[in-house]
């Protein structure tokens, strides 16, 4: 019994970065039952060419470090199988769009983390460590709605999915929004009105086309796009009461 | 196509609300300026309407009703998906229930006219 059928290659383009621009270069790789993206990019760089550049950490799903490009999507390539998206044996991986690109498949992630920040993702408390802890109801609505959300791992692929961060780089994005969502829903958070404030401004929820790229691409089946349409109604809401 | 990021339903949804968008903003200045031509010159307007009976023009208005309907259905898809907070079944359940009840209203209509 063998653990591999490698004698057929599977043919991968991968983004090089040269001289501030790039291209694809072109690897054959051994093909084998259970291979993952990660898989390959690895064997490239352990195999065929040391300089590569690319980025993970834990292997499995929990850390949201080695998201790419795809053949045309962004994916987690260490929980994506190279038969979910290999076509006509070829894999075409580059690194994650919306983002500036440091060296071949390596993004600066930077502007979304910063996004991820000025969407209101810094917890404020409500009390002090000498308080007792509030009690909240795991199944009120209000709690059910942040839990539908809180699972994000910070990958970047709905924000390198999303049409509407390619055309305006202001745009807080999907993961940014559904965070600031889950805070809107957090009893425990101090400023929640600072949050509503923050994503009905410019660059905000009222930005989103609702394309839904996000929530049909994200590796943890979480739902940014209803997220944000929560936004849109919370926003909405405010508007009509308080008139801006 | 097959595994792109943008090969979804929701995706195309969005594209074909544009482009219907697109092409009735084209469309309404035209129609304006016929509609100004009753006050200014009828007789222009009579020949236009003239020009209109031609069949290529009565087939091209089945595509500006197409447009309408596109953008008028997407309009409301829309406020569905953002304004209302139900489960995605329900969703695709009233959506079917519209459209066979539209469906049912428009062939009495047709069979009507």
């Amino acid at each position: 019994m063998t653990l591999s059928n490698s004698d057929t290659n599977l043919e991968v383009s991968v983004w090089r970065t040269r001289n501030g621009t790039g291209l694809y270069e072109t690897f054959e790789v051994p093909a084998h039952d259970n291979q993952t993206i990660l898989d390959v990019v690895s064997w490239i760089q352990q195999n065929a060419d040391p300089t590569l550049t690319y980025r993970f950490a834990c292997r499995v799903g929990m850390c949201g470090s080695c998201a790419m490009m795809v053949n045309g999507a962004p994916r987690w390539t260490c929980r994506t199988h190279v038969n979910k998206v290999l076509k006509h044996n070829r894999l075409k991986i580059a690194p994650l769009r919306n983002l500036p690109v440091i060296k071949d498949l390596v993004t600066d992630m930077d502007p979304f983390f910063d996004k991820w920040v000025s969407a209101g993702g810094r917890h404020e408390p409500t009390r002090t460590r000498h308080d007792p802890i509030e009690e909240i109801q795991p199944a009120n609505e209000q709690r059910a709605a942040a839990d539908a959300g809180i699972e994000c791992i910070n990958c970047s692929v709905c924000y390198a999915a999303c049409d509407t961060v390619a055309n305006n780089a202001d745009y807080l994005g999907p993961a940014a929004l559904q965070r600031a969502w889950t805070i809107v829903n957090d009893e425990k958070h101090g400023d929640r009105q600072d949050v509503l404030d923050t994503v009905s401004a410019a660059g905000g929820c009222q930005n989103c086309h609702s394309m839904g790229n996000c929530t049909a691409l994200c590796p943890n089946g979480l739902d940014p796009l209803s997220a944000i349409a929560g936004l849109k109604r919370a926003t909405m809401r405010q508007f009509f009461k308080r008139g801006n | 196509m097959k595994g792109h990021y943008r090969n979804h339903p929701l995706w195309f949804a969005f594209l074909l609300h544009r482009l219907s968008g697109l092409g009735l903003a084209l469309f309404l200045p035209a129609h304006f300026y016929v509609l100004g031509m009753a006050i200014r010159s009828p007789e222009a307007l009579d020949g236009f309407l003239h020009w209109t009976d031609m069949p290529i023009v009565k087939i091209a208005e089945f595509g500006l009703v197409f447009l309408l309907a596109v953008h008028f259905f997407g309009g409301l898809r829309l406020l569905a998906l953002e304004f209302l907070p139900w489960p995605a079944p329900h969703k695709t359940l009233a959506a079917g229930a519209v459209a066979g009840a539209f469906l049912v209203s428009g062939v009495f209509f047709l069979n009507a006219v």
